[in-house]
Protein backbone atom coordinates (compact mmCIF):
# COMPACT_ATOMS: atom_id res chain seq x y z
CA UNK A 1 0.00 0.00 0.00
CA UNK A 2 1.29 3.37 -0.66
CA UNK A 3 1.17 6.29 1.82
CA UNK A 4 -2.64 7.18 2.04
CA UNK A 5 -5.49 8.90 3.94
CA UNK A 6 -8.74 6.77 3.61
CA UNK A 7 -12.18 8.10 5.01
CA UNK A 8 -14.84 5.34 4.53
CA UNK A 9 -18.50 6.50 5.01
CA UNK A 10 -21.73 5.10 5.15
CA UNK A 11 -25.00 3.24 6.94
CA UNK A 12 -23.63 1.33 9.60
CA UNK A 13 -24.37 -2.38 8.60
CA UNK A 14 -22.70 -1.57 5.10
CA UNK A 15 -19.61 -3.31 6.20
CA UNK A 16 -17.58 0.74 6.43
CA UNK A 17 -15.09 -0.47 9.53
CA UNK A 18 -14.64 -4.13 8.23
CA UNK A 19 -13.35 -2.76 4.98
CA UNK A 20 -11.47 -0.40 6.80
CA UNK A 21 -9.79 -2.73 9.06
CA UNK A 22 -9.12 -4.99 6.12
CA UNK A 23 -6.93 -1.83 4.45
CA UNK A 24 -5.12 -1.04 7.44
CA UNK A 25 -3.79 -5.07 7.75
CA UNK A 26 -2.52 -4.81 4.59
CA UNK A 27 -0.67 -2.24 5.14
CA UNK A 28 0.22 -3.52 8.18
CA UNK A 29 1.39 -6.83 6.29
CA UNK A 30 3.58 -4.51 4.01
CA UNK A 31 5.63 -3.27 7.20
CA UNK A 32 3.49 0.39 6.78
CA UNK A 33 2.59 1.97 9.65
CA UNK A 34 -1.27 2.07 10.18
CA UNK A 35 -4.16 3.50 12.29
CA UNK A 36 -8.11 2.91 12.05
CA UNK A 37 -10.55 5.23 13.26
CA UNK A 38 -14.13 4.34 13.85
CA UNK A 39 -16.76 6.48 14.76
CA UNK A 40 -18.49 5.75 17.79
CA UNK A 41 -21.83 6.22 19.23
CA UNK A 42 -25.26 6.62 18.86
CA UNK A 43 -25.23 7.32 15.17
CA UNK A 44 -23.92 3.89 14.63
CA UNK A 45 -27.09 2.20 15.41
CA UNK A 46 -28.93 2.86 12.24
CA UNK A 47 -27.72 5.88 11.10
CA UNK A 48 -23.93 6.87 9.52
CA UNK A 49 -20.84 5.28 10.40
CA UNK A 50 -17.60 6.03 9.06
CA UNK A 51 -13.89 5.72 9.93
CA UNK A 52 -10.34 7.02 9.26
CA UNK A 53 -7.54 4.83 8.24
CA UNK A 54 -3.99 6.11 7.96
CA UNK A 55 -1.58 4.09 5.34
CA UNK A 56 2.05 5.84 5.96
CA UNK A 57 5.65 5.19 5.75
CA UNK A 58 6.12 7.44 8.58
CA UNK A 59 4.79 7.22 12.20
CA UNK A 60 1.14 8.30 12.23
CA UNK A 61 0.36 11.47 14.03
CA UNK A 62 -3.09 12.33 14.03
CA UNK A 63 -5.33 9.70 13.23
CA UNK A 64 -8.19 11.79 12.70
CA UNK A 65 -8.24 12.05 8.72
CA UNK A 66 -10.29 15.22 8.01
CA UNK A 67 -8.57 15.99 4.20
CA UNK A 68 -8.61 12.25 2.65
CA UNK A 69 -6.51 11.45 -0.22
CA UNK A 70 -9.20 8.71 -0.93
CA UNK A 71 -13.31 8.90 0.26
CA UNK A 72 -15.53 5.64 -0.41
CA UNK A 73 -19.20 7.08 -0.22
CA UNK A 74 -21.43 4.31 -0.11
CA UNK A 75 -25.00 6.48 0.70
CA UNK A 76 -25.65 10.23 -0.69
CA UNK A 77 -25.46 11.54 2.92
CA UNK A 78 -22.00 10.77 3.19
CA UNK A 79 -20.78 12.33 0.02
CA UNK A 80 -22.88 15.43 0.40
CA UNK A 81 -20.78 15.18 3.91
CA UNK A 82 -17.43 15.12 2.60
CA UNK A 83 -16.75 15.37 -0.83
CA UNK A 84 -15.59 19.14 -0.21
CA UNK A 85 -13.06 17.58 1.81
CA UNK A 86 -11.29 15.34 -0.56
CA UNK A 87 -7.61 16.72 -1.37
CA UNK A 88 -7.55 17.95 -5.32
CA UNK A 89 -6.14 15.09 -6.88
CA UNK A 90 -7.60 12.70 -4.59
CA UNK A 91 -10.23 10.06 -5.69
CA UNK A 92 -13.50 9.60 -4.75
CA UNK A 93 -15.42 5.90 -5.03
CA UNK A 94 -19.21 6.38 -5.10
CA UNK A 95 -21.64 3.47 -4.80
CA UNK A 96 -23.51 4.55 -7.68
CA UNK A 97 -26.64 2.29 -6.74
CA UNK A 98 -27.22 4.51 -3.78
CA UNK A 99 -26.17 7.86 -4.70
CA UNK A 100 -27.47 9.09 -7.96
CA UNK A 101 -26.21 12.23 -8.39
CA UNK A 102 -22.47 12.82 -9.67
CA UNK A 103 -19.92 14.39 -7.89
CA UNK A 104 -19.93 17.95 -8.61
CA UNK A 105 -15.84 18.62 -8.50
CA UNK A 106 -13.65 18.41 -11.33
CA UNK A 107 -10.35 18.33 -9.44
CA UNK A 108 -10.47 14.41 -7.78
CA UNK A 109 -10.53 10.88 -10.32
CA UNK A 110 -13.89 10.05 -9.65
CA UNK A 111 -15.11 5.81 -9.92
CA UNK A 112 -19.03 5.18 -9.74
CA UNK A 113 -19.58 1.53 -8.75
CA UNK A 114 -22.90 0.07 -8.36
CA UNK A 115 -22.06 -2.17 -5.53
CA UNK A 116 -25.13 -2.49 -4.37
CA UNK A 117 -26.63 -3.69 -7.44
CA UNK A 118 -23.57 -5.65 -8.17
CA UNK A 119 -23.54 -7.62 -5.03
CA UNK A 120 -27.06 -8.77 -5.15
CA UNK A 121 -26.97 -9.52 -8.39
CA UNK A 122 -24.01 -12.07 -7.36
CA UNK A 123 -25.84 -13.53 -4.62
CA UNK A 124 -23.57 -11.52 -1.47
CA UNK A 125 -25.75 -8.96 -0.94
CA UNK A 126 -23.73 -7.79 2.08
CA UNK A 127 -20.64 -7.21 0.59
CA UNK A 128 -20.95 -4.20 -1.59
CA UNK A 129 -18.21 -2.53 0.65
CA UNK A 130 -15.28 -5.04 -0.69
CA UNK A 131 -16.65 -4.81 -4.21
CA UNK A 132 -15.75 -1.21 -3.79
CA UNK A 133 -12.15 -1.90 -2.30
CA UNK A 134 -11.36 -4.37 -5.01
CA UNK A 135 -11.79 -1.40 -7.32
CA UNK A 136 -9.56 0.57 -4.75
CA UNK A 137 -7.09 -1.68 -4.82
CA UNK A 138 -7.43 -2.03 -8.45
CA UNK A 139 -7.39 1.92 -9.22
CA UNK A 140 -4.03 2.10 -7.12
CA UNK A 141 -2.68 -0.38 -9.26
CA UNK A 142 -2.09 -2.73 -6.13
CA UNK A 143 -4.77 -5.90 -6.07
CA UNK A 144 -2.15 -8.96 -5.58
CA UNK A 145 -4.03 -11.61 -4.81
CA UNK A 146 -2.00 -13.13 -2.41
CA UNK A 147 -1.70 -9.77 -0.20
CA UNK A 148 -5.29 -10.07 -0.62
CA UNK A 149 -6.38 -13.02 0.90
CA UNK A 150 -3.53 -12.75 3.27
CA UNK A 151 -5.59 -9.41 4.72
CA UNK A 152 -8.51 -10.90 4.28
CA UNK A 153 -7.21 -13.77 6.83
CA UNK A 154 -6.34 -11.05 9.43
CA UNK A 155 -9.99 -10.07 9.37
CA UNK A 156 -12.07 -13.07 8.83
CA UNK A 157 -12.26 -15.11 12.14
CA UNK A 158 -11.30 -18.67 11.82
CA UNK A 159 -15.18 -19.90 11.90
CA UNK A 160 -15.88 -18.02 9.36
CA UNK A 161 -12.93 -18.89 7.28
CA UNK A 162 -15.79 -19.86 4.27
CA UNK A 163 -16.19 -16.14 3.92
CA UNK A 164 -12.78 -15.85 2.87
CA UNK A 165 -13.38 -17.12 -1.11
CA UNK A 166 -16.65 -15.08 -1.61
CA UNK A 167 -14.96 -11.89 -0.02
CA UNK A 168 -12.03 -12.13 -2.71
CA UNK A 169 -14.91 -12.91 -5.07
CA UNK A 170 -16.36 -10.05 -4.49
CA UNK A 171 -13.10 -8.08 -4.38
CA UNK A 172 -12.12 -9.65 -7.98
CA UNK A 173 -15.89 -8.27 -9.08
CA UNK A 174 -15.30 -4.52 -8.33
CA UNK A 175 -11.51 -4.81 -9.42
CA UNK A 176 -12.53 -5.72 -13.03
CA UNK A 177 -16.02 -3.46 -13.27
CA UNK A 178 -15.17 -0.98 -15.62
CA UNK A 179 -17.66 1.90 -16.44
CA UNK B 1 6.31 -6.83 11.68
CA UNK B 2 4.78 -10.54 12.19
CA UNK B 3 4.57 -10.01 15.95
CA UNK B 4 2.36 -6.75 15.32
CA UNK B 5 -1.44 -7.44 15.54
CA UNK B 6 -4.37 -4.72 15.18
CA UNK B 7 -6.51 -3.99 18.29
CA UNK B 8 -8.42 -1.30 19.91
CA UNK B 9 -6.97 0.77 23.19
CA UNK B 10 -9.79 -0.83 24.85
CA UNK B 11 -8.59 -4.61 23.66
CA UNK B 12 -4.98 -3.55 24.50
CA UNK B 13 -5.58 -2.18 27.87
CA UNK B 14 -7.43 -5.55 28.66
CA UNK B 15 -4.84 -7.64 27.51
CA UNK B 16 -2.21 -6.16 28.46
CA UNK B 17 -3.48 -6.25 32.05
CA UNK B 18 -3.90 -10.17 31.90
CA UNK B 19 -0.62 -10.35 30.65
CA UNK B 20 0.66 -8.41 33.66
CA UNK B 21 -0.80 -10.56 35.81
CA UNK B 22 -4.15 -9.20 36.60
CA UNK B 23 -6.52 -12.06 36.88
CA UNK B 24 -9.36 -9.87 39.00
CA UNK B 25 -11.32 -7.18 36.86
CA UNK B 26 -14.60 -5.39 38.50
CA UNK B 27 -16.25 -2.97 36.13
CA UNK B 28 -19.59 -1.47 34.53
CA UNK B 29 -20.17 -0.69 31.43
CA UNK B 30 -20.01 3.05 30.07
CA UNK B 31 -19.39 4.46 26.38
CA UNK B 32 -16.44 4.74 25.09
CA UNK B 33 -14.82 2.04 27.71
CA UNK B 34 -16.99 -0.92 27.25
CA UNK B 35 -14.43 -3.45 24.89
CA UNK B 36 -12.20 -3.68 28.32
CA UNK B 37 -15.20 -4.51 30.31
CA UNK B 38 -16.21 -7.09 27.13
CA UNK B 39 -12.36 -7.95 26.59
CA UNK B 40 -12.32 -8.96 30.32
CA UNK B 41 -15.63 -10.93 30.06
CA UNK B 42 -14.88 -12.87 27.25
CA UNK B 43 -11.03 -13.73 28.56
CA UNK B 44 -11.00 -14.31 32.34
CA UNK B 45 -13.39 -17.13 32.65
CA UNK B 46 -10.80 -18.79 30.09
CA UNK B 47 -8.06 -18.26 32.03
CA UNK B 48 -9.17 -19.01 36.02
CA UNK B 49 -9.45 -14.94 36.36
CA UNK B 50 -12.47 -12.91 37.81
CA UNK B 51 -14.44 -10.84 35.36
CA UNK B 52 -17.95 -9.23 37.56
CA UNK B 53 -20.03 -6.56 36.32
CA UNK B 54 -21.00 -5.00 39.38
CA UNK B 55 -24.27 -3.87 40.26
CA UNK B 56 -22.65 0.05 39.76
CA UNK B 57 -19.57 1.68 39.70
CA UNK B 58 -19.40 2.33 43.60
CA UNK B 59 -19.59 -1.58 44.21
CA UNK B 60 -16.97 -1.99 41.34
CA UNK B 61 -14.10 -0.19 43.18
CA UNK B 62 -14.91 -1.80 46.42
CA UNK B 63 -14.43 -4.72 45.25
CA UNK B 64 -11.31 -3.86 43.91
CA UNK B 65 -10.73 -2.76 47.58
CA UNK B 66 -10.77 -5.59 48.85
CA UNK B 67 -8.68 -7.51 46.11
CA UNK B 68 -6.09 -5.19 46.36
CA UNK B 69 -6.64 -5.65 50.39
CA UNK B 70 -5.64 -9.66 49.40
CA UNK B 71 -2.57 -8.53 47.30
CA UNK B 72 -3.60 -9.41 44.67
CA UNK B 73 -3.24 -7.28 41.34
CA UNK B 74 -6.54 -5.59 40.55
CA UNK B 75 -8.19 -3.36 37.84
CA UNK B 76 -11.61 -1.49 37.07
CA UNK B 77 -12.25 0.66 34.08
CA UNK B 78 -14.94 3.39 33.20
CA UNK B 79 -15.57 6.59 31.79
CA UNK B 80 -15.89 9.82 33.20
CA UNK B 81 -19.00 10.06 34.51
CA UNK B 82 -18.41 6.89 36.25
CA UNK B 83 -14.73 7.83 37.63
CA UNK B 84 -16.84 10.36 39.62
CA UNK B 85 -19.10 7.59 41.17
CA UNK B 86 -15.46 5.86 42.00
CA UNK B 87 -14.26 8.65 43.73
CA UNK B 88 -14.87 8.13 46.78
CA UNK B 89 -13.15 4.43 46.85
CA UNK B 90 -10.43 5.67 45.42
CA UNK B 91 -9.90 7.91 47.96
CA UNK B 92 -10.19 4.87 50.25
CA UNK B 93 -7.38 2.75 48.60
CA UNK B 94 -5.31 6.17 49.10
CA UNK B 95 -5.87 5.86 53.01
CA UNK B 96 -5.49 2.12 53.32
CA UNK B 97 -2.56 2.72 50.84
CA UNK B 98 -3.28 -0.14 48.37
CA UNK B 99 -2.09 -1.04 44.68
CA UNK B 100 -4.73 -0.63 42.16
CA UNK B 101 -5.21 0.13 38.57
CA UNK B 102 -7.42 2.37 37.48
CA UNK B 103 -8.39 3.25 33.85
CA UNK B 104 -10.47 6.59 32.70
CA UNK B 105 -11.46 6.26 29.49
CA UNK B 106 -12.21 10.19 28.94
CA UNK B 107 -15.39 11.55 27.44
CA UNK B 108 -16.93 15.07 27.53
CA UNK B 109 -18.26 16.17 30.76
CA UNK B 110 -19.34 17.58 33.29
CA UNK B 111 -22.45 15.66 34.47
CA UNK B 112 -23.43 12.96 32.04
CA UNK B 113 -21.67 15.18 28.99
CA UNK B 114 -20.98 13.35 26.17
CA UNK B 115 -19.83 9.82 24.53
CA UNK B 116 -17.20 11.74 22.48
CA UNK B 117 -13.39 11.75 23.70
CA UNK B 118 -12.06 14.07 26.02
CA UNK B 119 -9.40 15.23 28.30
CA UNK B 120 -11.50 17.18 30.86
CA UNK B 121 -11.11 15.10 33.94
CA UNK B 122 -7.11 16.11 34.59
CA UNK B 123 -7.76 17.87 37.13
CA UNK B 124 -9.67 15.37 38.86
CA UNK B 125 -7.49 12.53 38.32
CA UNK B 126 -3.91 15.13 39.44
CA UNK B 127 -5.40 16.92 41.89
CA UNK B 128 -7.74 14.02 43.71
CA UNK B 129 -11.25 13.69 42.53
CA UNK B 130 -11.42 11.89 45.89
CA UNK B 131 -11.32 13.88 49.35
CA UNK B 132 -8.43 14.13 51.17
CA UNK B 133 -5.02 14.47 50.77
CA UNK B 134 -3.28 12.15 48.33
CA UNK B 135 -2.17 11.42 44.69
CA UNK B 136 -2.37 8.50 42.23
CA UNK B 137 0.11 8.29 39.64
CA UNK B 138 -1.76 9.42 35.81
CA UNK B 139 -0.44 7.63 33.08
CA UNK B 140 -1.20 9.27 29.95
CA UNK B 141 -0.90 7.14 26.82
CA UNK B 142 -0.71 8.70 23.41
CA UNK B 143 -0.49 5.25 21.44
CA UNK B 144 -2.34 1.77 21.42
CA UNK B 145 1.01 0.90 22.36
CA UNK B 146 1.25 2.85 25.23
CA UNK B 147 -2.40 2.09 25.92
CA UNK B 148 -0.90 -1.72 26.47
CA UNK B 149 2.34 -0.63 27.89
CA UNK B 150 1.44 1.75 30.26
CA UNK B 151 -1.37 -0.75 31.78
CA UNK B 152 1.63 -3.25 32.70
CA UNK B 153 3.34 0.00 34.15
CA UNK B 154 0.94 1.20 35.66
CA UNK B 155 0.29 -2.26 37.76
CA UNK B 156 3.70 -2.28 38.63
CA UNK B 157 4.14 1.10 40.19
CA UNK B 158 1.37 0.79 42.04
CA UNK B 159 2.63 -2.41 43.79
CA UNK B 160 6.28 -0.59 43.96
CA UNK B 161 5.31 2.14 46.20
CA UNK B 162 1.90 0.68 47.31
CA UNK B 163 -0.72 3.40 45.92
CA UNK B 164 -3.25 3.45 43.10
CA UNK B 165 -2.04 4.15 39.75
CA UNK B 166 -4.43 5.54 36.90
CA UNK B 167 -4.08 4.67 33.18
CA UNK B 168 -5.97 8.35 31.46
CA UNK B 169 -7.28 7.65 27.88
CA UNK B 170 -9.86 9.06 26.30
CA UNK B 171 -12.83 7.88 23.72
CA UNK B 172 -9.84 8.46 20.59
CA UNK B 173 -7.21 6.55 22.23
CA UNK B 174 -9.94 4.01 23.56
CA UNK B 175 -11.59 3.39 19.99
CA UNK B 176 -8.46 3.42 17.71
CA UNK B 177 -6.65 0.65 16.38
CA UNK B 178 -3.08 0.75 15.83
CA UNK B 179 -0.31 -2.45 15.40
CA UNK B 180 0.67 -3.34 18.93
CA UNK B 181 3.13 -5.39 20.39
CA UNK B 182 2.56 -7.55 23.43
CA UNK B 183 5.93 -9.18 23.46
CA UNK B 184 6.83 -7.50 26.55
CA UNK B 185 8.56 -8.07 29.70
CA UNK B 186 6.55 -8.07 33.39
CA UNK B 187 7.83 -7.30 36.85
CA UNK B 188 6.97 -10.37 39.17
CA UNK B 189 4.06 -8.69 41.74
CA UNK B 190 6.35 -7.85 44.70
CA UNK B 191 5.82 -9.88 48.10
CA UNK B 192 3.16 -8.37 49.89
CA UNK B 193 3.43 -9.27 53.69
CA UNK B 194 1.02 -6.75 54.32
CA UNK B 195 -1.54 -8.03 53.08
CA UNK B 196 -4.68 -9.61 54.36
CA UNK B 197 -4.07 -13.38 53.25
CA UNK B 198 -4.68 -15.44 56.62
CA UNK B 199 -2.54 -14.97 59.74
CA UNK B 200 -2.27 -19.27 59.50
CA UNK B 201 -1.67 -18.97 63.11
CA UNK B 202 1.97 -18.22 62.58
CA UNK B 203 1.75 -14.00 62.10
CA UNK B 204 -0.08 -11.03 63.75
CA UNK B 205 -3.00 -9.40 62.14
CA UNK B 206 -2.53 -7.39 59.22
CA UNK B 207 -5.28 -4.20 58.99
CA UNK B 208 -5.88 -3.25 56.18
CA UNK B 209 -7.89 -0.19 57.29
CA UNK B 210 -8.43 3.99 56.20
CA UNK B 211 -9.56 5.23 59.48
CA UNK B 212 -7.54 6.80 62.10
CA UNK B 213 -9.28 8.84 65.00
CA UNK B 214 -6.04 10.26 66.92
CA UNK B 215 -4.75 13.55 64.26
CA UNK B 216 -1.52 12.81 65.58
CA UNK B 217 -1.23 9.50 64.31
CA UNK B 218 -3.18 10.22 61.14
CA UNK B 219 -0.83 13.44 60.60
CA UNK B 220 2.35 10.99 60.40
CA UNK B 221 0.30 8.53 57.76
CA UNK B 222 0.13 11.51 56.24
CA UNK B 223 4.06 12.73 56.16
CA UNK B 224 4.97 9.38 55.19
CA UNK B 225 2.44 8.98 52.30
CA UNK B 226 3.86 12.32 51.42
CA UNK B 227 7.20 11.35 51.18
CA UNK B 228 6.39 8.65 49.50
CA UNK B 229 4.69 10.61 46.77
CA UNK B 230 8.03 12.40 46.79
CA UNK B 231 9.84 9.88 45.55
CA UNK B 232 7.72 8.99 43.20
CA UNK B 233 8.22 12.56 41.83
CA UNK B 234 11.93 12.13 41.91
CA UNK B 235 11.78 8.27 40.22
CA UNK B 236 9.10 7.85 37.90
CA UNK B 237 8.35 10.73 36.10
CA UNK B 238 7.86 10.31 32.52
CA UNK B 239 7.91 12.42 29.11
CA UNK B 240 8.54 12.61 25.47
CA UNK B 241 10.37 15.56 23.87
CA UNK B 242 10.08 16.14 20.23
CA UNK B 243 12.21 19.01 18.57
CA UNK B 244 12.38 20.91 21.89
CA UNK B 245 16.20 21.54 21.73
CA UNK B 246 16.15 24.45 19.54
CA UNK B 247 12.17 25.29 19.65
CA UNK B 248 11.33 29.18 20.04
CA UNK B 249 7.50 27.55 20.58
CA UNK B 250 7.01 24.87 22.46
CA UNK B 251 4.12 22.97 22.93
CA UNK B 252 2.58 20.66 25.74
CA UNK B 253 0.28 18.61 25.04
CA UNK B 254 -0.71 14.91 26.55
CA UNK B 255 -2.25 11.65 24.67
CA UNK B 256 -4.58 12.67 20.86
CA UNK B 257 -3.23 16.46 21.95
CA UNK B 258 -0.08 15.39 21.94
CA UNK B 259 -1.00 13.38 18.08
CA UNK B 260 -2.32 15.83 16.61
CA UNK B 261 0.21 17.81 17.42
CA UNK B 262 2.89 16.81 16.15
CA UNK B 263 1.09 16.87 12.76
CA UNK B 264 1.39 20.59 13.60
CA UNK B 265 4.75 20.91 14.81
CA UNK B 266 6.06 19.28 11.67
CA UNK B 267 4.10 21.42 9.37
CA UNK B 268 5.36 25.06 11.17
CA UNK B 269 8.88 23.17 11.16
CA UNK B 270 8.45 22.91 7.34
CA UNK B 271 7.46 26.87 7.06
CA UNK B 272 10.35 27.75 8.98
CA UNK B 273 8.72 28.15 12.49
CA UNK B 274 11.05 26.43 15.27
CA UNK B 275 8.29 25.18 17.06
CA UNK B 276 8.76 21.48 19.54
CA UNK B 277 6.71 19.39 21.55
CA UNK B 278 6.68 18.29 25.33
CA UNK B 279 4.37 15.42 25.87
CA UNK B 280 3.93 14.24 29.48
CA UNK B 281 3.42 10.66 30.08
CA UNK B 282 3.00 10.92 34.10
CA UNK B 283 0.78 13.80 33.99
CA UNK B 284 1.23 13.14 37.94
CA UNK B 285 4.01 13.20 38.71
CA UNK B 286 4.22 16.36 36.06
CA UNK B 287 7.03 16.77 34.25
CA UNK B 288 8.72 19.82 35.58
CA UNK B 289 12.01 19.54 34.17
CA UNK B 290 12.04 19.81 30.33
CA UNK B 291 9.59 22.65 30.60
CA UNK B 292 11.54 24.79 32.65
CA UNK B 293 14.45 23.92 30.36
CA UNK B 294 12.90 24.73 27.72
CA UNK B 295 11.23 28.25 29.15
CA UNK B 296 15.63 29.07 28.66
CA UNK B 297 14.99 29.47 25.30
CA UNK B 298 11.67 29.20 24.14
CA UNK B 299 9.79 32.44 23.56
CA UNK B 300 5.98 31.20 24.05
CA UNK B 301 4.16 27.93 25.34
CA UNK B 302 0.96 26.68 24.16
CA UNK B 303 -0.96 24.10 26.17
CA UNK B 304 -3.19 21.78 23.24
CA UNK B 305 -5.92 20.63 25.20
CA UNK B 306 -9.32 18.93 24.66
CA UNK B 307 -10.74 20.49 27.74
CA UNK B 308 -10.89 24.21 28.87
CA UNK B 309 -7.40 24.37 29.91
CA UNK B 310 -6.75 22.35 32.77
CA UNK B 311 -3.02 21.20 32.43
CA UNK B 312 -2.11 24.84 31.54
CA UNK B 313 -2.02 25.60 35.29
CA UNK B 314 1.19 22.74 35.89
CA UNK B 315 2.53 24.40 32.67
CA UNK B 316 2.69 27.67 33.52
CA UNK B 317 4.08 26.41 37.66
CA UNK B 318 6.68 24.19 35.60
CA UNK B 319 8.14 27.32 33.39
CA UNK B 320 7.58 29.93 36.26
CA UNK B 321 5.88 32.17 34.11
CA UNK B 322 8.27 33.55 32.74
CA UNK B 323 7.17 32.86 29.15
CA UNK B 324 3.55 33.24 28.14
CA UNK B 325 1.54 30.39 28.04
CA UNK B 326 -1.48 30.31 25.87
CA UNK B 327 -4.13 27.84 25.30
CA UNK B 328 -5.73 26.29 22.28
CA UNK B 329 -8.26 23.61 22.70
CA UNK B 330 -11.84 22.21 21.92
CA UNK B 331 -14.30 21.00 24.53
CA UNK B 332 -17.30 19.12 24.87
CA UNK B 333 -16.26 16.18 22.71
CA UNK B 334 -14.06 17.71 19.90
CA UNK B 335 -10.72 17.52 18.76
CA UNK B 336 -8.44 20.38 17.76
CA UNK B 337 -7.01 19.90 14.00
CA UNK B 338 -3.85 19.78 13.23
CA UNK B 339 -4.84 23.35 11.52
CA UNK B 340 -6.09 25.01 14.70
CA UNK B 341 -2.80 24.09 16.70
CA UNK B 342 -0.55 25.43 13.01
CA UNK B 343 -2.40 28.44 13.53
CA UNK B 344 -2.15 29.03 17.18
CA UNK B 345 1.59 28.35 16.73
CA UNK B 346 2.10 31.06 13.96
CA UNK B 347 0.24 33.71 16.28
CA UNK B 348 2.56 32.52 19.00
CA UNK B 349 5.35 32.32 16.67
CA UNK B 350 4.61 36.35 15.82
CA UNK B 351 3.65 37.27 19.52
CA UNK B 352 6.83 35.94 20.57
CA UNK B 353 8.80 38.09 17.74
CA UNK B 354 10.33 34.92 16.02
CA UNK B 355 8.38 35.12 12.49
Amino acid sequence: MSAKQFLFSGFGGQGILFVGKFLAYKGLIEDKQVSWLPSYGPEMRGGTASCSVIVSDEPVGSPIVSNPDILIAMNLPSLDKYEKAVVPGGMIFADSTLIERKVARDDVKVYYIPATRLASENGFPTLANMIICGKILKALDEFDEEGVKKALGKVISAKHADMLDVNLKAMKLGADYEE
Amino acid sequence: MADKVLMKGNEAIAEAAIRAGCLHYFGYPITPQTEVAAYMAKKMPKIGGVFLQAESEIAAINMVYGVASAGKRVMTSSSSPGISLKGEGISYLAGADLPALVVNVQRGGPGLGGIQPSQSDYFQSTRGGGHGDYHMIVLAPASVQEMAELTVKGFELADKYRMTAMVLADGTMGQMMEPVSLDFDVAAPPEKPWATTGTKMAREHNIINSLSLVPEELEQLNFARYEKYQQVIDNETRYEEYMTEDADIVIAAFGIAARVSKNAVNEARAQGIKAGLIRPITLWPFPKAPFKKAAEHAKQFISVELSMGQMIEDVRLATECRVPVTLCNRAGGMIPSPELVLEAIKKAAKDGGVE
